[in-house]
C-alpha cells in the first residue's frame, strides 16, 4: 500500500482497504538522467521511499518535470492574460501617441524605478530561496522567502502612494478625469461658471478621408498657438499650473472652476484630447499586476508557513520552485510595464 | 504487434471491484481524485446543462412559429434573453467542456495506460470551477438575466440595464479557468504519462485531438478572460476603452472577443474529430487511413485557428486589408479539416462496417460536418458574407458544425464508451433509431435555415415578415423532432443502466488500451501493465460469443505479427 | 549534470531533482538587472526620437531574457518549457500585429477632438479648461 503525506479522503472512507492495488510498474521514456539517484529498477522503492511521490508518477524526477511543465503552461496563460492588455495598450498608443508622450510625465519615474529595483531584488531573493531549499538550508530559505514577501509589501506600499496621489488629483480613468478635484477650501466656487473666455465649442466632425491635408481637419481655431504643438514636456511634479498659465499669457479668472484646485491636467493647454485613455489603460495594467502581486504574497505566505514547518528539503522543493516561477513572471511583467508607462520620452 | 497480451488475460470474475463501487458515499465522489469519477460527474453536469440550453432553444423556436408574439408573456426583450441564454449555456457550459472534460477525462489516462491525469487535484478543481461558473450563471438569471447575445458585443453589453450581465461575465470568466486548467492537465499528461512504446505517432488519434485542443485552451482562453474583465470594468467604472463616446473603439472588443472565440470553436470541433477517428476505424474494423495526416492536421487546425478570427468581423468596420487577409487564411483553414474527412472516407472504403449506434453517429457527423464546413466557405468569402452576415445562414452554418458535428461527435463517443464507463450495453435498436431521428430532425431544422438566411432573414430577430413564416414553421417542427430524438437517446442510455446487458471488456473490437481493462475499469485502471502496439491494428481480435465481446486470439495475433502493417 | 562550482567550499547536498544554479550567477544576474534598470531610466532623459522606444523595449527584452534564462532556470531546463514560454509571446505579438494593422488602416476616419461624453463632462464641470480641442492626425 502506498504511503502518502496526506491520504486521500475517499481512501479513509473506503469500505475495504485491501482492495487498494499494489503500484504497477509503469515506466516512462521521459525519465531523465537524474533518476540515477537512488531508484530501483521497478520503481516500487521510490513510492515507499518518497512519501511526496504521487501514485501516478514513477520517480520524483518524473513528478518534478511534470510539475514544472504544468507551471510553465500556467505562465503561458498569464502571458496571454496580460498580453490582451498589452494589445489594448498598443492599439491605444498607436491611435494616440501624443497622449502617451504627454501623460507619461504625470507618472513619477523615481517611484517607478524604485519599484522596479524592489521587484528585481525580490526576484533575486526568491531565486536564492529556491537554491537554499535545494541545498537543505531551511532557515536561509525561509529568510529569503520572508525578504521576498517584504519586497512585495514594499512594492504595494509604493504603489499605494502613487495611486493615492493620482486619485487625489483626479488623474484617473473615465469621466472623473475631466472633473476638477474638489478644493478643500472652495468646493462651492468650483461650481461657478467661468467668465474667462472659453474656447469656442468645436463642431465635432469625423475627418473627411478625402481631405488632402491635416490643416483642413481643424474646424475651429485652436485654443492657443501653443496647443498646436505636439505634446511638449508637460509640467512634471507638483508645480502649480496657475503660475505657468499666467506666465504664458493665458487668461485666468479667479473663479475659473478649472483652477478651483491646482489640477495639473485640466489647466494645461497642452493636454491632448483623450488623455483619460492613458490613465484608463495604466490603472488596468498596473492594477491587474498589483492583484497578481497580492496573489503572489498569499502564495509566499503559504510557502513560508510550509517552509517553517520543515516541508521542504533537497528531495522535495517543488512548491518553492514553481512558486518562484510565478514570482518571476510577476517581475517580468513589471519589467515591461515600467518602460511602457514611465519611460515614454 | 498485437495490442492485447494473451499471456495475461483479464479475469472478470476475480475483480468485481471497479471505480464505481470502490468507495461509497457522497464525499467519496465530491472529493474524489479519480479521473473517471470526475469525468462521469462532468458528463452528468454537461448533459443537464444541455437539457437547460435545449429548453431555451425550444422556447426560441416556438416563439418564432409566428411573426410577432407567439408565446404569451414573451416580449422581444424576453426573447433576447432566451437566445442569449441558449447560446451562452450551450457554448460555455456544454460544448466547450463536453468532450475534453467529460469524455476526455475518463478516456485519456486509460488510453495512455496511466493511473490518472498529471494533476488530479487540479482536475477536481476544474470541475468545481465549472460548477462555480454554472452557479454564477444561475445567479445572473436571478438578477434579471442578460440579453446581449452570447457574444457580449459592446457597446450594448456595456450599457444594457439588464441586471445579470456582470454575474454571467464572472461566471464565464471562471468557466474559462476551468477550461484552462483542464487544458494544462491534458498537455502535461500527454507529454509525461505515455507508456513505454507509445511514441507520439503511436498514440490514438483521439489523444492527438485532445492535445491540440488543450493547446488552444491554454493559449486562447486567457484572452477571453481579460476581455470579459474589461467589459466588467467598463460597466462598473466606465473607463471608455470600448466606448466611442469616450474615445474608445467597440471593434477592439470584437478583436479581443473573437481572438478567443474563434479558437474556441476549434476547441469544440477538434475533440469531436478525434472521436470520429476512433469510431470510424473501430466500427469499420479497419486501420485508420493516413494516420500521420490526421494527427498533424489536428495540430495544423490548432495553429491556424488563431489566424482567422477576423472573419467574424467582415462587416463590423474592419479595414479592407484585414478583411482580405482573414478571408484568405480562412479558406486555408478548411484544408486540414478536409484532409481528415477524406481520410475517414478512405478508412470506410473496403472496411467491414458494423452499423452500430456509434457508427451511425459517425456517419451523421461526416454528412453534417461536410455541409457545415462547406457553408463556412460561403461565409469566408467576403462578398457573399456581406449578404449573409448576421442572417440565419450563419446560424445554420454554426449549428451544423457545433451541433451537427461537435455535439453529434460527443454523443457518438458517449455511446462508444458507454459500455466502458458503465459496464452496460444499451439497446442498439433504440440507439440507432434515436440517431436517425436526431439526424432527420436536425436537417429539417437547420437546412431550412440556410434558405431562410439566403432569403434575408436576420438572426436574433423576434419579429419577421410573413413571407418567412413557412420556413420558420418547418424549422420549428424539425426542432421538435430533434428534441424527441434526444429524449429517446436519454431513455436508451439511462434505461441501459437498469436493464442493460453486462458489457464485455471490448464490445466493439477496439485496439487502444482502454479496451484492455474491464468494463467498468478498476479504480487504478490496470492491474498489470498493458503492452503497447499499433492501436488501429484489429487483426488479432476475434468475436467471443460467451462474453459478447472481442478477445485476443493468439493464432490471429501470431499471424498478424508475421505480417506487420508498417 | 553536476553543476556545482569550484567556489563551493562546503559540500552542499545535491538536490534529488532539478539543477543547482551557482550562487554567483544569481547575484551577477541580479546586479546586471539593476544596472540595466539604471541605464534604461537614464536613456529616458536623452532624446533620440524614434529610438527611445526601441531602446527602452530592447533593454526590457534583455532584462526579461536574463530573468527567464537564469532566475527561471530555462537555460538548464527542458527545451519544451522555453518553447511554451516563447510560443505564448508569439501569439500575443500576432494579436497585437493584426489589431494594430486594423487600427492603422482606419486612422484617417478617426474621431478628431474630444469625444462627446468627454466634451459634455468638460462643459458641465470645467468649461474653462483649455484642453486641446483637437488631436492632430499626423500620418
Amino acid at each position: 500500500m502506498t504511503r502518502r503525506l496526506r491520504p486521500r479522503l475517499h481512501e479513509i472512507r473506503s469500505t475495504d482497504r485491501t482492495k487498494d492495488l499494489a503500484v504497477s510498474t509503469l515506466h516512462t521514456s521521459q525519465a531523465t538522467a537524474h533518476e540515477a539517484h537512488g531508484h530501483d529498477a521497478h520503481g516500487h522503492g521510490d513510492h515507499a521511499k518518497y512519501p511526496f511521490l504521487q501514485h501516478h508518477f514513477d520517480t520524483p524526477a518524473h513528478q518534478f518535470d511534470s510539475a514544472k511543465l504544468g507551471m510553465w503552461l500556467f505562465l503561458a496563460t498569464e502571458v496571454l492574460f496580460f498580453g490582451g492588455l498589452f494589445v489594448a495598450y498598443a492599439v491605444l498608443r498607436s491611435r494616440f501617441p501624443e497622449v502617451f508622450s504627454y501623460a507619461s510625465h504625470y507618472l513619477d519615474t523615481l517611484m517607478g524605478g524604485v519599484n522596479t529595483c524592489v521587484l528585481i531584488l525580490s526576484s533575486l531573493t526568491m531565486a536564492l530561496a529556491v537554491r537554499f531549499a535545494q541545498t537543505n538550508r531551511t532557515k536561509a530559505m525561509v529568510w529569503c522567502l520572508v525578504l521576498t514577501f517584504m519586497g512585495a509589501v514594499g512594492f504595494m506600499v509604493i504603489k499605494y502612494f502613487e495611486y493615492s496621489h493620482k486619485i487625489h488629483e483626479h488623474l484617473v480613468w473615465g469621466k472623473s478625469f475631466y472633473v476638477p478635484p474638489p478644493d478643500q477650501a472652495g468646493a462651492e466656487e468650483a461650481k461657478v461658471i467661468s467668465t474667462a473666455p472659453a474656447p469656442a465649442p468645436v463642431a465635432l466632425t469625423v475627418a473627411n478621408p478625402a481631405a488632402p491635408s491635416v490643416a483642413s481637419l481643424v474646424s475651429t481655431p485652436p485654443v492657443e498657438a501653443s496647443a498646436i504643438k505636439p505634446a511638449a514636456a508637460a509640467p512634471g511634479g507638483l508645480a502649480s499650473v496657475r503660475e505657468q498659465a499666467t506666465a504664458e499669457g493665458l487668461p485666468v479668472a479667479d473663479n475659473d472652476p478649472a483652477f478651483a484646485h491646482p489640477s495639473m491636467h485640466l489647466a494645461d493647454p497642452k493636454m491632448p484630447a483623450n488623455t483619460h485613455l492613458f490613465f484608463a489603460i495604466y490603472y488596468c495594467m498596473t492594477g491587474l499586476h498589483g492583484i497578481h502581486v497580492l496573489a503572489g504574497m498569499v502564495m509566499l505566505a503559504w510557502l513560508i508557513w510550509r517552509g517553517a514547518r520543515g516541508d521542504f528539503n533537497s528531495n522535495y522543493f517543488t512548491p518553492v520552485d514553481v512558486g518562484g516561477l510565478y514570482w518571476h513572471i510577476v517581475d517580468l511583467v513589471w519589467i515591461f510595464l515600467f518602460p511602457l508607462f514611465y519611460l515614454i520620452h | 504487434m498485437t495490442t492485447i497480451d494473451a499471456s495475461r488475460p483479464i479475469d472478470l470474475a476475480s475483480r468485481p471491484d471497479n471505480y464505481l463501487t470502490h468507495t461509497r458515499g457522497f464525499l467519496s465522489w465530491a472529493l474524489t481524485l479519480d479521473h473517471k469519477r470526475i469525468g462521469v460527474m462532468y458528463m452528468a453536469a454537461v448533459l443537464v446543462s444541455f437539457f437547460v440550453g435545449g429548453v431555451f432553444a425550444l422556447l426560441v423556436r416556438t416563439e418564432l412559429l409566428t411573426p410577432g408574439q407567439t408565446i404569451p408573456g414573451v416580449t422581444a426583450d424576453v426573447y433576447n434573453q432566451f437566445f442569449t441564454l441558449h447560446g451562452a449555456i450551450m457554448v460555455f457550459l456544454v460544448i466547450i467542456p463536453s468532450i475534453p472534460a467529460a469524455l476526455g477525462n475518463f478516456v485519456l489516462p486509460i488510453m495512455l495506460g496511466a493511473k490518472d491525469v498529471a494533476f488530479p487535484r487540479l482536475n477536481l478543481g476544474s470541475f468545481y470551477l465549472w460548477l462555480a461558473g454554472a452557479a454564477f450563471t444561475l445567479v445572473s438569471l436571478a438578477m434579471g438575466g442578460f440579453d446581449t447575445g452570447w457574444t457580449f458585443y459592446t457597446p450594448y453589453s456595456t450599457t444594457t440595464t439588464t441586471g445579470g450581465v456582470i454575474p454571467v461575465l464572472f461566471g464565464v470568466f471562471i468557466l474559462g479557468f476551468s477550461s484552462i486548467f483542464t487544458g494544462m492537465n491534458f498537455v502535461v499528461t500527454v507529454h509525461k504519462l505515455r507508456p513505454p512504446g507509445m511514441t507520439w505517432f503511436r498514440m490514438p488519434l483521439f489523444l492527438w485531438a485532445i492535445y491540440a485542443t488543450a493547446i488552444i485552451q491554454v493559449l486562447a482562453t486567457p484572452v477571453l478572460a481579460i476581455t470579459l474583465m474589461l467589459v466588467v470594468i467598463e460597466r462598473t467604472i466606465n473607463i471608455g476603452i470600448f466606448d466611442p463616446s469616450m474615445g474608445g473603439d467597440p471593434v477592439l472588443f470584437q478583436h479581443f472577443f473573437w481572438f478567443y472565440s474563434h479558437p474556441a470553436v476549434y476547441i469544440m470541433i477538434l475533440p469531436a474529430m478525434g472521436i470520429i477517428s476512433e469510431l470510424i476505424s473501430v466500427h469499420a474494423h479497419r486501420h485508420i487511413f493516413g494516420y500521420k495526416f490526421i494527427a498533424l492536421s489536428s495540430i495544423a487546425i490548432a495553429i491556424f485557428s488563431f489566424l482567422v478570427w477576423g472573419h467574424h468581423m467582415f462587416t463590423s468596420g474592419q479595414s479592407p486589408l484585414m478583411n482580405t487577409l482573414f478571408s484568405l487564411i480562412s479558406f486555408s483553414v478548411a484544408i486540414p479539416s478536409a484532409v481528415k474527412v477524406f481520410n475517414w472516407l478512405t478508412t470506410l472504403y473496403k472496411g467491414n462496417i458494423s452499423l452500430t449506434t456509434p457508427m451511425w453517429y459517425a456517419l451523421s457527423f461526416m454528412v453534417l460536418f461536410t455541409i457545415g464546413g462547406l457553408t463556412g466557405i460561403h461565409l469566408a468569402t467576403l462578398n457573399t458574407d456581406v449578404h449573409l452576415h448576421d442572417t440565419y445562414f450563419v446560424v445554420a452554418h454554426f449549428h451544423y458544425v457545433m451541433m451537427g458535428s461537435a455535439l453529434i461527435g460527443m454523443i457518438g463517443g458517449l455511446h462508444h464508451w458507454w459500455p466502458k464507463m458503465t459496464g452496460k450495453m444499451y439497446s442498439e435498436k433504440l440507439g440507432t433509431a434515436a440517431c436517425i431521428i436526431i439526424f432527420i430532425g436536425f436537417n429539417v431544422t437547420f437546412f431550412t435555415q440556410f434558405y431562410l438566411g439566403a432569403k434575408g432573414m436576420p438572426r436574433r430577430y423576434y419579429d419577421y415578415l410573413p413571407e418567412y413564416q413557412t420556413y420558420h414553421v418547418i424549422s420549428t417542427i424539425g426542432s421538435y423532432i430533434m428534441a424527441s430524438g434526444f429524449f429517446l437517446t436519454a431513455y436508451c442510455l439511462l434505461s441501459s443502466l437498469y436493464s442493460g446487458r453486462k458489457a464485455a471488456a471490448n464490445p466493439w473490437g477496439g485496439g487502444s488500451l482502454e479496451w484492455q481493462c474491464t468494463s467498468p475499469p478498476p479504480h487504478d485502471n490496470f492491474a498489470v501493465q498493458p503492452s503497447v502496439g499499433d492501436c488501429y491494428d484489429f487483426r488479432a481480435l476475434r468475436w467471443d460469443e460467451t462474453t459478447q465481446g472481442y478477445v485476443n486470439d493468439p493464432a490471429l495475433a501470431a499471424e498478424a505479427a508475421r505480417n506487420p502493417l508498417h | 549534470m553536476a553543476h556545482g562550482t569550484a567556489h563551493d567550499s562546503k559540500h552542499e547536498p545535491h538536490p534529488l531533482v532539478g539543477h543547482l544554479v551557482p550562487m554567483w550567477i544569481l547575484f551577477a544576474v541580479g546586479g546586471a538587472l539593476l544596472v540595466l534598470t539604471a541605464i534604461t531610466v537614464a536613456v529616458r532623459y536623452i532624446d533620440v526620437g524614434e529610438f527611445n522606444m526601441v531602446i527602452a523595449l530592447g533593454v526590457a527584452v534583455i532584462k526579461a531574457t536574463l530573468v527567464a534564462l537564469f532566475f527561471m532556470h530555462l537555460k538548464w531546463d527542458r527545451p519544451f518549457n522555453l518553447l511554451t514560454f516563447v510560443g505564448s509571446m508569439v501569439f500575443v505579438i500576432l494579436m497585437m500585429a493584426f489589431c494594430m494593422m486594423d487600427t492603422a488602416q482606419y486612422r484617417p476616419t478617426q474621431f478628431v477632438g474630444n469625444p462627446p461624453e468627454v466634451e459634455a463632462t468638460l462643459q458641465a464641470n470645467a468649461p474653462g479648461a483649455p484642453v486641446a480641442r483637437y488631436t492632430p492626425y499626423s500620418p
